[in-house]
């Protein structure tokens, strides 16, 4: 539709492959469901007819973190599931994003006590946070929205420094 | 239920074992029963086996921190009889110096996971548990969080988490 009326006039169009890249990365954000617990049901709601994360090009869920581009982490972490949901990151192929979905993810949330994490980002980079216990599925969406816009400018040279992650050994 | 089996179920017990001393109490419509915890074992399975009483059903396992009393803990057992439909409660006191109880898991092997979280949490060991293991929390972990004296954001550096 759009694209053909472009390539009508002369049969071709000039960009940059870094921008195809990333244009073709931004529309199909494929995501590992972290789901552990309520905020997992809104983000199972995402995938139906109603909300439909297959507008955006998300729709596949993997179970097997090695084809996914973005975890989200729906739900309390706790000290003892943090080691997991490393151990998951740790195995997505770069390049890989992380959404923080509910305040439990985000700051520990009502859950202000000894076995949960304050906060993801004590142990993984968070890119994006989703406010709302548990956030609506448009809130989730938005959040997509926005990770798409951020991968949209992500170029080649913003991995080239790149310090190489040191991945931890959970025994 | 209650009312009909009330006094027929303490007098059972009474009866049955004579030689232990037991503090009946009742408080809406639930009975609680206290006794001294080295006739524990000997009770549960008069408790089951029992031809009137047939307490069946092991409920659950708990126990409270009284924190300042001299007998600090006190392990609490809930039973159900399904051919009475009635509900008992059995406690007993454990002090800190001899923080041990003999387990009951094999009068109902369902205290037996009800028994790990107990120890878990509070610390209490069960004498001659199959198999007493941390319940919720991490193996390495040194404390027990429902202790009276436990912070509720936990002790600094007590759980690992993942580098970033």
């Amino acid at each position: 539709m759009g694209l053909e009326a472009l390539l009508k006039g002369d049969g071709f169009i000039t960009t940059t492959l870094d921008a195809v890249i990333a244009w073709a990365r931004k529309n199909s954000v494929w995501p590992m469901p972290m789901g552990i617990s309520c905020c997992a049901i809104e983000m199972m709601s995402v995938g139906d007819s109603k909300y439909d994360i297959s507008r955006f090009g998300s729709e596949v869920m993997r179970m097997t973190p090695r084809q996914d581009d973005v975890m989200i982490v729906a739900g309390t972490v706790t000290y003892k599931m943090s080691h997991v949901v490393r151990k998951v990151y740790d195995q997505m192929a770069d390049p890989k994003w992380v959404i923080a979905m509910g305040v439990c993810t985000s700051t520990g949330g009502m859950y202000r006590s000894y076995p949960v994490v304050q906060g993801i980002d004590q142990f993984l980079p968070v890119d994006l946070y989703v406010a709302g216990c548990p956030p609506r599925p448009d809130n989730l969406l938005n959040g997509l929205m926005q990770i798409q816009e951020k991968i949209g400018k992500t170029r080649a040279r913003d991995f080239k420094n790149k310090k190489q992650e040191t991945a931890t050994v959970v025994k | 239920m209650f009312e009909e089996y009330k006094d027929k179920v303490i007098s059972t017990i009474r009866e049955g074992m004579p030689d232990v001393e037991f503090e009946f109490s009742e408080f809406r419509g639930e009975l609680t029963v206290a006794f001294d915890k080295a006739k524990l074992v000997e009770v549960a399975k008069f408790l089951r086996d029992d031809d009137f009483l047939r307490f069946n059903y092991m409920v659950d396992v708990t126990a409270v921190d009284w924190a300042t009393r001299t007998d600090r803990f006190e392990v609490v057992y809930n039973v159900f009889s399904m051919k009475l439909k009635f509900r008992l409660r059995f406690k007993v006191a454990v002090d800190e110096s001899d923080l041990q109880v003999e387990t009951v898991s094999g009068v109902w092997k369902a205290a037996d996971w009800y028994e790990r979280e107990t120890y878990d949490m509070y610390g209490i060991k069960f004498a001659n548990h199959p198999d007493l293991r941390r319940f919720y929390m991490p193996e390495e972990f040194e404390h027990y969080p429902l202790r009276k004296d436990f912070p509720v954001m936990g002790i600094p550096g007590s759980l690992t988490m993942p580098k970033k």
